[in-house]
């Protein structure tokens, strides 16, 4: 049986629209020397390294050989895992395993985008099949459309429903020093702004950053010489099905790679209750209408019910489980490590990390990664060892 | 290490071109066959490693594109973008985790794509990229500098191309199976000084599929589970010229890890046979000498020696290796199936007698900037 | 997989990515190209931990992982430590073989500098010198140094 693991230090860029200063292996090596710094580590103390990002949007092959110079690769195990949007939650997963296996005690975790260096919708709209999809799938925005439409037609959700989720997490960035979008979103600013495809307008979406993340993990036994309080995984679950776009289509099911996750997940970690037993949420919420839609596939509550859940106050900081104080995707966006963003985020809160964005009293955090084709990871890291 | 085997293998036949074929239909091909090889259904499986690049693709998320086909509807499925023999490790390494049983699937096209402007893509975008450099003209460079430094002949490095290609007669999934003279390689058109045509591989189409599973699974598959004994990597720097191409100090660092795992002090004398990733002919020797099987320089020698020919002491690529067929990233899985094969009695006419421990190689990068090596054996 | 298909040629699609790309070079590139393009001058970094001197010039040292700050202008003359001589085209190139690229030494550095070799090519072998010969137009691009030639 694997070894238990957690996080013992995270860092991360100051992330922005895009870093002119630096290439990305420069920019790899501020998340890599900020998760070091965190955990009091140096990168000789690092067994392995486990990189991802989305080769297309910079254009590099072979992004772990590339890096080394900047993710302290040189003369180190590495290797690339590139999952599209979740990239960044299965690099995490991936070091999980490095270590679980007991063949690493400290391995480093990174995941990173310069989403500036290239067109962005251009190079996602080759993740669809060229003979099948890519003529009439335009990008990301349309298939959450879609989704959405059929949300809002079984529920009666409305726009102004999903713009409440992104005036939420845009508050929360303000008290998030790395956050990309730092101004503050109200609900009439969502409604007022331009619609890119309905009912998807400019403000319900994320932005694209230039941004890197990096975790340090570490063994059972090692973990705690390291940091007073690691923060431990109790579940890690990954599912990503469908080729074709086509066969997603059943919004009526909901995000069905979600619910499956969660499932494994909250078995792994002995976890009946959620919305109860989990005390933060950081969720990779691309798109104001998934803070609605999506709570209610991971078990938050209960089909339909998103919305009032939402509306009374449970997500909100304060509220019962409190979704993405450090603002979410729809903050920052370097999209491959947005996902790993989320695990660093809820080991944040779990550390006691957080300052501004900490949720009081923390023991159970819940990170997700989200991409295509509609594919979920699911996170849970304690304070508890398990 | 926990006891881990490897209990069902798959290859397609390599071709220059599958016409036939998408890259789901040959992944499910190798998933299916696998899991009869080792008498396993798609519900033994819980975990599922591909092995996609999106360069190679052409498509963002290019697991996408073949995770169904591997079994992962409802499953733990995640992607190695690089060489098999690191997507292998993945596998490996969540079996030791806890899970049961792992497929992992490499798949590639060379017939879709470019190799010169794909493994363009490797290279630095500001400093190098633009003078064009691509996997070929570095391999050239490597081999200049490790043929120069050691006094290294083309004729000696050709001996390579022979004795693979030679070897390819005996493995019905190789592409190229040649009865060629050094004369033949000498007298191929010139592609960059040093390497002639018959010093490089073939484009290539193919997939392979390997199942690693936990001591219990292994009790009851099909065939004798091959043990996993040693596996390690290890990545030198990026940039060429910061690094020494005559010294694969990655490798070395590779070898001597995987060693330790698997009690090799003397790998000449412990290991039976060996698969190593030779896309281009020099690459042969070079590796043989990062992995310890002689001193520097002395690579070239061994085929001369009868050493590393059929029937030698160390055969070395009995399969024909990469020069016989070489669809990327799937040609470092296929020798580690090939090793497997060897250490089941299963090579059939590229059988190497009693085959006990085998090692298998594969790398990542330009000439050969990141190792992965495998040491695999029938007894726990 | 199906008899009918061995008799017939399967469609393709051809196709091609189309994704343009604007690298940022940096602050620590771009001081090196604009000092090629201004002033035809080669500039490194030193690492002062190993007192390595890397070109092009790194922002840090991958071996001690460790910043760099120092600046050195290096020759633009150097040793060849190996090379290979292209005969085959394709796009990418700069130039139509048959030319040569070459891991230069230069006077001053620590590491090889990749570059091209364009005359000369029977001539060539390591061990020799080359220098730079840079272009007349120059835009701020390892290119601005047109190639290296035998001296």
């Amino acid at each position: 049986m694997g070894r238990r693991v957690a996080i013992v230090g995270v860092g991360q860029t100051y992330h922005k629209s895009h870093r002119p200063d630096v290439t990305s292996r420069e920019m790899i090596r501020e998340a890599v020397t900020a998760a070091l710094d965190d955990a009091e580590l140096t990168i000789r103390d690092i067994d392995a390294i486990v990189i991802g990002n989305m080769d297309h949007f910079e254009s590099i092959n072979y992004v772990d050989t590339y890096s080394v110079e900047g993710s302290g690769g040189v003369m180190k195990p590495i290797m690339k895992v590139s999952t599209g949007g979740t990239t960044g939650a299965t690099v995490a997963i991936a070091a999980y395993y490095h270590v679980a296996s007991g063949l690493f005690d400290r391995v480093l975790a990174i995941g990173f985008e310069k989403n500036s260096e290239s067109d962005t919708t251009g190079a996602i709209i080759t993740c669809s099949d060229a003979i099948w999809d890519r003529f009439s799938y335009s990008g990301a925005i349309p298939s959450l459309a879609t989704e959405a439409t059929a949300y809002m037609e079984k529920y009666g959700a409305t726009q102004e429903d999903a713009a409440i989720i992104g005036e939420r997490d845009r508050n929360n960035a303000l008290n998030n020093p790395f956050a990309h979008l730092q101004r503050p979103l109200t609900v009439a600013d969502i409604m007022a702004s331009p619609m890119l495809a309905y009912p998807i307008k400019l403000g319900d979406i994320c932005p694209r950053s230039d941004g890197a993340c990096a975790c340090v993990l570490a063994a059972d036994g090692v973990a705690q010489k390291i940091t007073r309080k690691p923060a431990w995984f109790k579940a890690a679950a990954v599912r990503h099905t469908y080729t074709w776009f086509g066969d997603s289509t059943d919004y009526n099911k909901g995000l069905v790679s979600m619910q499956r996750a969660s499932k494994d997940a909250y078995q792994q970690a002995g976890i009946t209750k959620p919305a109860e037993e989990i005390d933060v949420a950081e969720l990779y919420l691309p798109y104001t209408w998934a803070g609605l839609k999506w709570i209610e596939d991971i078990g938050f509550c209960g089909p339909g019910e998103g919305v009032k859940f939402v509306r009374d106050g449970n997500t909100h900081m304060g509220g019962r489980i409190p979704v993405n104080p450090s603002g979410g995707v729809i903050s920052t966006n370097c999209i491959g490590a947005t996902a790993m963003l989320r695990v660093a985020e809820a080991a944040i809160q779990v550390m006691g990390k957080g300052g501004k964005r900490q949720v009081p009293d923390v023991k159970n955090a819940l990170a997700t990664g989200f991409g295509g084709c509609f594919w979920s990871d699911v996170v849970i890291l304690s304070t508890e060892r398990p | 290490m926990d006891n881990a085997a490897i209990v069902g293998v798959a290859q397609t036949k390599y071709e220059r071109r599958k016409k036939d074929q998408i890259l789901a239909d040959l992944v499910f091909d190798v998933t299916q066959a696998a899991l009869d090889d080792a008498g396993l259904a798609i519900g033994d499986i819980d975990s599922v490693v591909t092995v996609s690049n999106d360069f190679f693709d052409g498509r963002t998320i290019s697991g996408m594109a073949v995770g169904d086909a591997a079994g992962g509807e409802d499953k733990n499925i995640s992607t190695v973008s690089g060489d098999g023999t690191f997507g292998a490790f993945y596998g490996l390494m969540r079996v030791l985790s806890g899970y049961k049983a792992t497929i992992v699937v490499a798949h590639y096209k060379g017939s879709e794509g470019s190799v010169p402007i794909t493994t363009n893509g490797m290279f630095d975008p500001i400093f190098q990229r633009p003078l064009g450099i691509d996997a070929i003209s570095a391999a050239a460079l490597q081999a200049n500098a490790y043929m120069t430094r050691f006094g290294i002949r083309e004729e000696d490095v050709a001996q390579v191309s022979v004795k693979n290609h030679g070897n390819a007669k005996n493995n019905p999934c190789a592409q190229l199976p040649m009865d060629i003279t050094v004369t033949d390689v000498m007298k191929s058109r010139k592609i960059a000084a040093p390497l002639k045509l018959l010093d490089c591989c073939p484009i290539s189409d193919g997939a392979a599929a390997i199942i690693i599973a936990n001591e219990e699974i292994a009790a009851r598959t099909k065939k004798k589970p091959v043990w996993v004994k040693g596996v390690a990597h290890c990545c030198e720097e990026y940039l060429l010229g910061d690094r020494r191409l005559s010294d694969p100090v990655a490798l070395k660092d590779a070898a001597r890890r995987a060693y330790a795992m698997a009690g090799i002090t003397d790998p000449m004398a412990q290991i039976d046979v060996a698969e190593v990733l030779e896309p281009f002919s020099y690459m042969e020797p070079l590796w043989l000498e990062g992995l310890g099987f002689c001193k520097p320089g002395e690579g070239a020698s061994l085929i001369e020696k009868g050493i590393t020919p059929m029937g030698g002491r160390l055969p070395v690529n009995p399969s024909g290796g990469a020069l016989s067929a070489n669809p990327i990233l799937v040609a470092g899985l296929a020798r580690l199936i090939e090793a497997t094969l060897q250490v089941r009695g299963e090579a059939g006419a590229r059988q190497v007698k009693n085959a006990a421990t085998a090692l298998a190689h594969g790398f990542n990068g330009p000439c050969g900037q990141s190792h992965c090596v495998w040491i695999v054996g029938g007894k726990k | 997989m199906t008899e009918w298909l061995k008799d017939v040629e399967p469609l393709t699609l051809k196709g091609q990515i189309a994704v343009p790309y604007s690298w940022w070079v940096g602050d620590t590139g771009s001081r090196f190209l604009m000092s090629l393009r201004d002033d035809r001058k080669i500039l490194g970094t030193e690492c002062p931990s190993c007192g390595t001197v890397f070109v092009p010039p790194r922002k840090n040292c991958g071996r001690c992982f460790v910043d760099i700050d120092q600046w050195v202008e290096v020759a633009a003359e150097g040793v060849i430590e190996a090379h290979t001589i292209v005969h085959y085209a394709y796009p990418v190139q700069p130039v139509k073989p048959p030319f040569a690229y070459a891991l230069i030494r230069l006077d001053g550095t620590d590491v090889g500098f990749l570059h091209l070799i364009r005359k000369d090519l029977d001539k060539i072998k390591n061990g020799l010198r080359v220098k730079a010969k840079f272009k007349e137009e120059r835009t701020g691009s390892i290119l601005d140094i047109d190639s290296f030639e035998l001296i």
